[in-house]
């Protein structure tokens, strides 16, 4: 209730653990970890395998639950939630971007991207007309009516980034987003999340890729469930190092 | 998340693997249409049995003489004519003051003061195993039941051809004689026996009429049979001695009940039996056989409704297994829908819906099916239709699909998100 304080950061984790089994076969995933992301960030979280920067996303993304330890949203306690306040939470305030895309089978492009919204109780019209400006903003305007299985791996993860977006989320958390992907595919997926994020969005994504991390505002290493290093490359209000600054519209080429 | 929604999703699963979807379908299908139609052939077993007793004759009550004394069998189902049989241990042997049905006791039943609830009488004498002849072919016949015309509306038998006899030519004791399907084939063969004589053990008998094909009635042919007024047999074979039987029809079927009350007080006044005494004689009621079979022919549909039942059973499992296999495998489908927001209401309503849908088509291609079925005759019986039946079988398969998919579409709902996308 501090007066006129600063809106809460968007994501404040408090000395999170996690920790998967028990006794002798127990292992120990996150070691207490504490982070804030405040609006606007672009947030790169790297680590090599087994590092626990997955396992640091689920919980980022109210997937899976933290031994111990917490975790707010938009200032919001997320252990005190229930099933149904955790649904309403994924809708609403996160945007999830996984490295195998996750569409669903046999829907339409503009069909998985309308869905979060369906889930959220959006009318079909206004459904279809956000679905449409989602595609439109990663470049798949002319694809919307093709199934996932029509399209290319960079096409599936911008359908997948546009349904993560779609919801207008406080935070996009995307868990190694071009892991599958090749070269000119990874770049179009990062051109898309660098222009979101100098569009304003809260961006958190995960990647072993320094060229992935070269991208982002800030780049925090995890090593063995531990953050050993939180490294700022850009102040938060300025626009992402590598934005491709389109022709035409040099300095302040913003889309939205 | 509206309803229609919710169906949509539902229906896109179930059309995604329709080969599937149609064979948990067929499951239901078979299993409500055994029930719509083994209750109909239920049912029409039981019309057909039904009528074939009322073809025996409508509203009717047979008065018969009781043989014997104390140790007398009691026929199974025997009519309620022996109610009040309150007879003592040491009674055996005939009684003495036994009296038989005679003309007179069939004469004071037909009295309308004291049995208003009687239609009509006919007194029976039957002379069985009579060699009939008519020009070298001989025949001997069942049953040759000498009578009043009545006899023929009392125990429904119409002629197929000729004419009945009538009071006069009972009065008058004419030799004439109304005869049985059979009976006509074996005579006649191809000729037509309307006004031609036969010879019943050596006493000439004019034909007048052919009965009217009733079909066997168990182990008797009931077309073997001659019929002729009273006097002619009772003069020619059977002496004027007692009555085998008095035929007794009631106005309606309402007052069957009513008219053996009366019959049964007629005839304890004549026959003087009073308080304990059992009647030297027994009343068989028509209506109290059709209530037995029908209570026999009941419990059959209700056997038979119960082996449709186990097989809507079966299909409700096969929906259960169907519904787990999906759930299974759209596992990982399920944890993307939860990462994007999908609460576990909307999971559960999706394949609760799913189920639902396949046990609602299942069972009204059954319906078709039954109903369709039911049109043509199986095993001989005409099946009915019952609507209950059809409500009833529709109303258990939505239950089965609520119920038997209520665990898989649970299982589902109750997934933690990252379990669900870890899934492969």
């Amino acid at each position: 209730m501090s007066a006129a304080a600063a809106p809460p950061p968007v994501l404040d984790v408090r000395n999170v653990t996690k920790v998967y089994g028990r006794g002798e076969t127990e292992v120990r995933a996150l070691r207490g970890v504490s982070l804030t992301v405040e609006r606007g960030d672009y947030v790169a979280i790297m680590g090599a395998s087994g590092s626990g920067k997955s396992t640091l996303m689920n919980i980022l993304g109210c997937l899976d639950v933290p031994t111990s330890g917490r975790y707010l949203i938009d200032g919001t306690d997320v252990g005190t939630l229930d099933d149904r306040q955790l649904a309403l939470l994924r809708n609403r305030k996160i945007g999830f971007v996984f490295q195998s895309f996750n569409l669903i089978p046999r829907m339409s492009a503009l069909e998985n991207v309308e869905l979060p919204l369906a889930y959220g109780g959006v009318r079909p019209a206004e459904r279809r007309r956000r679905a449409l400006a989602a595609l439109e903003r990663v470049g798949l305007a002319e694809r919307v009516h093709h199934e996932p299985n029509e399209l290319s791996g960079g096409q599936q993860q911008r359908v997948a980034v546009a349904r993560a977006l779609v919801t207008a989320p406080a935070l996009l958390l995307a868990d190694e987003p071009t892991g599958n992907l090749d070269t000119k595919a990874t770049a179009d997926v990062l051109d898309v999340l660098d222009r979101l994020s100098a569009a304003g969005r809260t961006i958190v994504l995960i990647t072993h890729e320094d060229d992935v991390a070269e991208h982002a505002k800030r780049v925090i290493r995890l090593v063995d469930g531990e953050i050993v290093d939180d490294r700022r490359q850009v102040a938060v209000h300025e626009p992402p190092p590598r934005l491709r600054v389109t022709a035409g519209a040099a300095g302040t080429g913003v889309p939205e | 998340m509206s309803a229609v929604e919710i169906l949509r999703f539902a229906l896109r699963g179930l059309l995604a693997n329709r080969l599937r979807s149609g064979l948990t379908m067929l499951g239901i299908m078979i299993g409500v249409a055994a029930v719509i139609l083994l209750v109909a052939v239920g049912q029409g077993a039981a019309d057909s049995i039904t009528s074939n007793i009322a073809r025996l004759g409508s509203n009717t009550l047979t008065v018969s003489q009781a043989f014997g004394g104390g140790l007398r069998a009691i026929g199974p189902g025997g009519g309620p004519g022996q109610r009040g049989e309150g007879r003592r241990p040491g009674a055996t042997g005939p009684r003495t003051q036994a009296k038989e049905l005679s003309l007179a006791d069939a004469r004071a039943l037909a009295d309308p003061a004291a049995a208003p609830s009687v239609r009509s009488v006919s007194p029976v004498v039957v002379a069985q195993s009579q060699t009939a002849t008519y020009e070298g072919a001989s025949h001997e016949i069942g049953q040759l039941v000498g009578t009043y015309p009545s006899y023929f509306e009392a125990t429904n038998k119409p002629v197929a051809k000729g004419g009945y006899f009538v009071n006069d030519d009972v009065l008058a004791a004419r030799k004439i004689v109304v005869i049985g399907q059979t009976v006509a084939e074996a005579l006649f063969g191809t000729v037509d026996p309307i006004g031609r004589q036969i010879t019943i053990t050596g006493v000439p008998f004019t034909v007048v009429g052919v009965l009217k094909e009733t079909g066997s009635q168990g182990v008797q042919d009931g077309d073997d049979i001659a019929i002729a007024p009273l006097p002619a047999v009772q003069q020619s074979l059977t002496g004027f001695g007692a009555l085998d039987q008095i035929v007794v029809q009631a106005k309606d079927a309402d007052s069957v009940n009513a008219a053996e009350a009366e019959i049964t007080a007629i005839l304890n006044e004549r026959h003087g039996i009073t308080g304990t005494a059992s009647p030297d004689y027994r009343i068989q009621n028509q209506e109290a056989l059709r209530e037995t079979v029908a209570s026999a022919v009941g419990t059959f549909t209700v056997l038979l409704a119960a082996v449709a039942a186990i097989s809507l059973l079966v299909g409700g499992i096969g929906i259960t297994n169907i519904m787990l296999v999906t759930v299974t495998e759209r596992t990982r489908e399920i944890g993307i829908r939860k990462a994007i927001g999908a609460s576990r209401g909307a999971i559960l309503g999706q394949f609760l819906a799913e189920a639902t849908m396949l046990s609602l088509v299942g069972g009204l291609f059954g319906v078709a099916v039954g109903v369709l079925g039911s049109q043509f005759t199986i095993a001989g019986v005409r099946p009915v239709v019952v609507p209950s039946s059809i409500v009833l079988a529709l109303g258990v398969s939505l239950a089965i699909g609520l119920f038997f998919g209520s665990y898989p579409a649970n299982r589902a709902a109750k997934l933690r998100p990252i379990e669900a996308l870890r899934h492969e």
